[in-house]
């Protein structure tokens, strides 16, 4: 087909309404929120003194960074799907989440006597952690992909990478209300590493199902 | 078409968004100069067909129009499209090729002529269902409209929309298979 036949045709398809891209992705966190709920409440549901811990800096810290972290790269992830668009500053914020728990870090270790720290870092529930935040991440990690593949994204690994931190930060933020550790020691060890593992899981699928 | 500065293109560009036919078409030329002229420049040795990216790069387009954000230059929007599917191409093809856009990220190509000469309808249109393949040639070789189509073929208006919409798509994923 000619080039001049073909713009024929797709000038001819102008009526076609094209979806909002944020619009989308909000509708993608909605789903994928409503299934890691589905999925937290059955394998696991929130501790039993969740309300006495609400009480506690350690515990609402937790949220404070898993929901940064949710939306630092959801912003990540919606730049990506645009061509072109300039990632800096969206990348940049991405520390925000690391610089609040680093922050949380160092009032720890001002205040817990060192002989405290391991115990602290090691936790009850290192292995719970590593299994839980990835298999409530898997299926929102997946509605992500799926959004994003309706979207542009020219940097497929990258984008599947910040698709996996997004289902981390919600898949952490679910876990972060049952799990018991609360020091920011565990958190910044377990977590990170569950995410991780989204994470790299995101980048290897996004490398072969976003290409477009 | 001459003019091929940023803000003229973007302005077709949101009247062809909102459905503006006449304006898609003038948008879409303009787009085509500046690929072919940013393909043409980077396929040295041969191997890819300018043309079929450009091709593709229009598909692409058109199909995730929605990714421009209105408010932003239209210009680095297409170039990184047309940078993707320029090494998606040389990647079908075995072969690896560094682009790098910032030579002209700021400056806009010089407008190319498309090369004279029959390209093979077939092969775009051949993965394509009977129906699919009678509006979209219809609509694009025989420069039919849309109710010119319909009366020709015998169906709603609406019907040839949806098939000319799902040709396109068809088409769009050929390309990537090739």
């Amino acid at each position: 087909m000619e080039t001049k036949d073909l713009i024929k045709a797709i000038s001819s398809d102008a009526t076609a309404r094209p979806r909002s891209l944020g619009a989308l992705l909000l509708a993608a966190v909605a789903i994928a929120s409503v299934i890691a709920a589905i999925v937290f409440s059955y394998l696991a549901g929130p501790r039993a003194d969740f309300a006495a811990a609400a009480e506690t800096w350690r515990f609402l810290i937790k949220f404070v960074v898993t929901l940064a972290l949710l939306a630092t790269s959801g912003a990540l992830a919606l730049t990506l799907a645009r061509p072109g668009a300039r990632l800096g500053m969206r990348v940049a914020l991405l520390a925000v989440a690391p610089a609040i728990l680093l922050g949380a870090i160092s009032i720890e270790l001002a205040t817990i006597p060192s002989t405290e720290w391991a115990t602290r870092l090691v936790g009850t529930n290192a292995r719970v952690c590593l299994t839980l935040i990835p298999l409530i991440g898997l299926g929102p990690l997946g509605i992500f992909l799926a959004a994003m593949r309706q979207g542009a994204p020219t940097r497929p690994t990258l984008t599947g990478a910040a698709c996996g931190l997004l289902a981390g930060g919600l898949a952490a933020t679910l876990y972060a209300a049952h799990c018991f550790d609360d020091s920011p020691f565990f958190v910044a060890t377990w977590y990170t590493l569950a995410i991780a593992m989204l994470t790299a899981v995101g980048a290897l699928a996004g490398r072969y199902v976003l290409r477009w | 078409m001459t003019r091929t500065d940023d803000a003229e293109l973007a302005r077709l560009f949101r009247a062809a968004i909102v459905g503006d036919e006449g304006a898609y078409a003038v948008f879409l030329d303009g787009v085509a100069q500046l690929v072919r002229g940013y393909c043409r420049r980077r396929i040295v040795h041969g191997g890819v067909d300018p043309e079929d990216v450009v091709q593709e790069v229009l598909l692409a387009i058109h199909l995730k129009r929605h990714t421009w954000r209105q408010d932003e230059a239209v210009t680095p929007w297409v170039y990184a499209i047309a940078r993707y599917k320029l090494i998606d191409a040389f990647r079908r093809r075995g072969k690896r090729i560094e682009v790098d856009i910032s030579d002209f990220a700021d400056t806009l190509a010089e407008p190319e002529k498309a090369e004279v000469g029959e390209r093979d309808i077939g092969r775009a249109l051949d993965g394509l269902a009977p129906v699919q393949r009678s509006v979209v040639a219809s609509v694009s070789v025989e420069g039919a409209s849309i109710g010119e189509t319909a009366n020709a073929l015998g169906m709603t208006e609406t019907a040839v929309r949806v098939a000319l919409h799902r040709g396109l798509k068809a088409i769009a994923r050929r390309f990537g298979q090739d």
